[in-house]
C-alpha cells in the first residue's frame, strides 16, 4: 500500500515544501517581492480594470438602450440614393402600406411592424391648447412594437385603421396639459381643427438618460390611415420589433437576418436591378450595440497592450530578482545538491518560486483591478450597478501570471540547476 | 581488484584516481594516481598540507565531483561512470557529508534541516519526521529540535549537521574539516561524537590538518602533491608518533597542540597507547596497512 503511494507522495511533498519555501522566501523579502512584481500587478490590474469596467459599462449601455428604444428595434425608411438626386424625390421612394404588408408576411425575422408618420399640430380641449404636439400615425401593432400598454380605455384597432376613423390615444402628459378628466375616454379633442375621439390612454414615457429624451411631451396617436388622410405628404417609415434571440441565434444574427430579408423583399418589390442602389435605408438597434462593442474592443486592446508591456517589463523584473535569488542562495543550492537534490528538482524549485511570485503579483493585480472597476460605480451620472470580474478573466490573469513566471524563471532556474555543487558551496 | 569488488566489506575502492583542473590556461594536476580502500567500520583520517589534494579527494569520495581518470567504486558501484542525477542519488542515499562551515539552512529549524536529505528521496516518505527526531536524539539534540541555527552554539550546529548526514543511514560518513570552525572544547565534543558513532558501527572518513583530531581515527592516510604519501594505523603512523612525543614533552609548555590555547585538553583526551580504547583498537585486525603508499 505505502509502496504504491510513495513515489506520488514524494513528488507531492516536494511540491508542497517548495511552495512553502517560495512563500517563505517572498515573505522574508516582502518589499523586494512587492517591487519586483509591480509589473505583473499593474499588467493584471490594468486588464482586469478594463474588462470589469467595460463589462459594467456594456450592461449599463444595453440597459439604457433597452429602456429607451428596446434592443430588438429596427427602422426602415425610403431614401433617395445620392446618385439619383436629380431624377427622384422623397415621395418616389416613400415606404408604403403595401410594402408594410409584404414585409410582415415574408420576413420571418420580423415579429411585428407598424408604419409610422409624424406631424406637429396644435391640439385643444375646451380652453386649453397645446401648440406643436406630436401627432403620430400608427397601426395597432404599435403597442407591441413599442411595448406600451394602455392604462385606460382601449388601443387603436384594425377597424379604426380600415375606416380611417378620427379616434386617438393620448398619453398621461396630455391629460395634465389639456386639463382632461383622469379617465378621458369618450372626450373629443381638436387635433389640427378636427374632432377626434379619445379611446385610450398610454403611460407617459420619457426618453432614456443617454438618448437625451429629457422632458416628457404631449403625444397623440391616431390611425396611420387617418394621419395619411390629414397629411398625405408627410414622410413615413416602418418601425419593427424583431423576433426574440435564442441561444442558438443571438441578437446580432437576428438583426443581420432581418436586414437581409428586408433588403431582398424591398429590392424585389421595387424592381431594383443588380446595378441599382438601394432606394431605402434601415437601422437596427443592434448596430448601435455593435458600435459600442467595437469601441469596447478598442479599449480592451489598449488595455491589453498596456498589460502586455507591463507583463514584459514585469517578467524581466522577475527574471532579474530570480537571478539575484539564485546568486544569494548559491550556497543553499550547493547544499541541497550535496544532500541529493537532482538538477531537475533544483530547476523546479526555482521555477515554482518564480511562478508563486508572479501569482502573488497577479492576485494583487486582480484585487486592484477589481477595486478600480468598482470606483466606476461612483462616477456621477452613471448608474452602473455591478462591475464584476468575469470568471474567464480571473482564470486568464492567473494563467498569464503563471506563464510569465515560468518564462522569466526559466533562465535563472536553469542557471541554478547547472551549478556545480562544489563551486556553489565555496561561494561567498 | 576483482576479489575486492565482490567483498561486501569494502565500502570505498579507489584505483589510479587522477583529477586535473583547468584554472584559466593552466592545468592543475590535483590527484596523481590515488589508490585507496576503505572497509566497513573503519575510521580514517585523511591528512595533508593545503594543496596536497585532500579536498579534491574528499569531493570525489563524496560524489560531488567526478575523477578525470581512474576508478571509484562505492559499495561495489562504479560511481566514476555515473551521470549527475545518479551521483545525486548516491549522495542522498550512500553518503553523509559534514562540512567545515556546517551549511545549515538559516531559516529552518534543526528538525527541518535534518529532514532535508529525505526531501529528495522517496525512501522514508512515511517515517521522515521520526527518523529526523531519532537522528537528533542520537547526536544529543533531542531538546533542540525546534531551534534555528542562530539559536544554537557552533558545536550544536555541527551536531545538527551530523544528524543530517546520518539521517539516511549512509554507508559512509565524510567530514571535511568538521572541527575547523570550532573551539577546542567543542572540537573534543564532536570528535567524541564521531567515536561514539564509530563504536556503533559507522564508517567514517575525516579530512583534517589537526593531529589531535586525526589521533582519534584508526588509520591515517597522508597525501602529498596528489599522491598517497603514507597509509598507516594511527598507532604506527610515524609522524603521529613523533607528534605525540612532542606533545608529551611539551606538557605544561604550549608547544604541543597547535591551535589549542592550552596544551592540556589535547593531551587529556589523547588516546595514548595505554588507554583502554586504544588497546581495543590496537587488538582489532587491520587490513589497511596493506594499502600503504607506493
Amino acid at each position: 500500500m505505502s509502496v504504491v503511494f510513495a513515489p506520488f507522495l514524494y513528488v507531492l511533498r516536494l511540491v508542497v515544501q517548495t511552495v512553502f519555501l517560495a512563500v517563505g522566501q517572498i515573505w522574508a523579502n516582502k518589499t523586494r517581492a512587492m517591487l519586483t512584481s509591480l509589473g505583473i500587478i499593474i499588467g493584471v490590474g490594468a486588464v482586469i480594470a478594463v474588462i470589469a469596467g467595460l463589462g459594467g459599462l456594456k450592461k449599463f449601455v444595453l440597459d439604457e438602450v433597452d429602456a429607451a428604444v428596446g434592443a430588438r428595434k429596427m427602422w426602415v425608411w425610403g431614401e433617395v440614393p445620392d446618385s439619383k438626386r436629380a431624377v427622384m424625390n422623397d415621395s418616389d421612394v416613400r415606404v408604403g402600406l403595401y410594402e408594410a404588408n409584404l414585409l410582415l408576411e415574408n420576413a420571418p425575422s420580423i415579429e411585428s411592424l407598424t408604419p409610422m408618420a409624424h406631424s406637429s399640430w396644435p391640439i385643444a380641449y375646451g380652453e386649453e391648447t397645446v401648440l406643436g404636439a406630436s401627432i403620430w400615425g400608427i397601426w395597432p401593432a404599435w403597442n407591441d412594437v413599442e411595448d406600451r400598454t394602455v392604462v385606460y380605455g382601449r388601443p387603436l384597432s384594425r377597424i379604426d385603421s380600415d375606416e380611417k376613423r378620427l379616434v386617438c390615444m393620448i398619453n398621461e402628459q396630455a391629460i395634465e396639459e389639456l386639463n382632461l378628466d383622469l379617465d378621458p375616454t369618450g372626450d373629443y379633442l381638436l387635433v389640427n381643427g378636427r374632432r377626434c375621439l379619445v379611446v385610450g390612454v398610454v403611460e407617459t414615457k420619457d426618453g432614456g438618460g443617454i438618448f437625451g429624451g429629457g422632458q416628457p411631451r404631449t403625444e397623440v396617436w391616431i390611425p396611420f390611415e387617418t394621419h395619411k388622410n390629414m397629411n398625405p405628404y408627410t414622410g413615413t417609415w416602418f418601425q419593427m420589433q424583431l423576433v426574440e434571440p435564442t441561444s442558438d441565434r443571438p441578437m446580432d444574427a437576428v438583426a443581420a437576418d432581418a436586414k437581409a430579408e428586408v433588403n431582398i423583399i424591398l429590392r424585389t418589390h421595387r424592381n431594383l436591378g443588380p446595378e441599382d442602389e438601394d432606394t431605402f435605408e434601415m437601422e437596427v438597434v443592434q448596430s448601435v450595440i455593435g458600435f459600442f462593442n467595437q469601441m469596447a474592443f478598442v479599449l480592451t486592446a489598449v488595455g491589453g497592450v498596456i498589460a502586455a508591456i507591463s507583463l514584459l517589463v514585469g517578467g524581466i523584473g522577475i527574471m532579474n530578482i530570480m537571478l539575484v535569488s539564485v546568486s544569494e542562495r548559491t550556497r543553499e543550492i550547493g547544499l541541497r545538491k550535496a544532500v541529493g537534490a537532482r538538477p531537475p528538482i533544483v530547476l523546479t524549485q526555482f521555477l515554482i518560486e518564480a511562478v508563486v511570485l508572479c501569482l502573488v503579483g497577479g492576485a494583487i493585480g486582480l484585487l486592484i483591478g477589481q477595486g478600480a472597476a468598482t470606483l466606476l460605480r461612483f462616477v456621477p451620472g452613471m448608474s452602473i450597478e455591478s462591475v464584476s470580474v468575469p470568471r474567464w478573466a480571473v482564470f486568464m490573469s492567473v494563467g498569464v501570471s503563471a506563464l510569465v513566471g515560468v518564462v522569466s524563471g526559466m533562465f535563472p532556474a536553469i542557471k541554478a540547476a547547472r551549478l556545480n555543487p562544489i563551486d556553489a558551496l565555496r561561494h561567498e | 581488484m576483482s576479489k575486492q569488488a565482490g567483498d561486501p566489506d569494502v565500502i570505498i575502492d579507489i584505483r589510479a584516481l587522477h583529477k586535473v583542473y583547468k584554472v584559466g590556461e593552466e592545468r592543475v594536476h590535483a590527484l596523481r594516481g590515488i589508490d585507496l580502500t576503505i572497509r566497513r567500520n573503519e575510521f580514517v583520517a585523511i591528512m595533508g598540507a593545503s594543496g596536497s589534494g585532500k579536498s579534491t579527494l574528499m569531493n570525489i569520495l563524496g560524489a560531488l565531483d567526478k575523477p578525470t581518470k581512474g576508478m571509484y567504486r562505492l559499495r561495489g558501484r562504479d560511481t566514476h561512470k555515473m551521470g549527475m542525477s545518479q551521483l545525486a542519488r548516491v549522495r542522498n542515499e550512500d553518503i553523509g557529508f559534514i562540512f567545515q562551515s556546517f551549511e545549515l539552512l538559516p531559516r529552518a529549524t534543526s528538525l527541518k534541516n535534518v529532514m532535508l536529505p529525505m526531501l529528495y528521496s522517496s525512501k522514508h516518505i512515511f517515517s521522515a519526521r521520526k527518523r529526523a527526531k531519532n537522528a537528533l536524539r542520537r547526536v544529543g539534540l533531542g531538546d533542540r529540535m525546534t531551534h534555528r541555527p542562530n539559536q544554537l552554539s557552533g558545536g550544536q550546529r555541527q551536531r545538527v549537521a551530523v544528524a543530517r548526514a546520518l539521517v539516511n543511514d549512509p554507508a559512509i560518513l565524510l567530514a571535511d574539516e568538521p572541527t575547523g570552525n570550532l573551539d577546542t572544547k567543542t572540537t573534543q565534543e564532536i570528535i567524541a561524537l564521531f567515536r561514539e558513532l564509530h563504536e556503533a558501527g559507522q564508517t567514517i572518513v575525516v579530512v583534517t590538518h589537526e593531529e589531535d583530531v586525526a589521533g582519534h581515527a584508526d588509520r591515517i592516510v597522508r597525501l602529498r602533491d596528489g599522491e598517497v604519501m603514507s597509509d598507516h594505523t594511527t598507532r604506527e603512523d610515524p609522524i603521529h608518533r613523533v607528534w605525540i612525543e612532542q606533545s608529551r614533552e611539551g606538557h605544561g609548555a604550549k608547544a604541543g597542540a597547535p591551535g589549542a590555547p592550552e596544551s592540556a585538553p589535547s593531551v587529556g583526551v589523547m588516546p595514548t597507547q595505554d588507554s583502554p580504547t586504544a588497546s581495543v583498537r590496537a587488538a582489532r585486525p587491520k587490513s589497511t596497512q596493506a594499502r600503504s603508499a607506493t
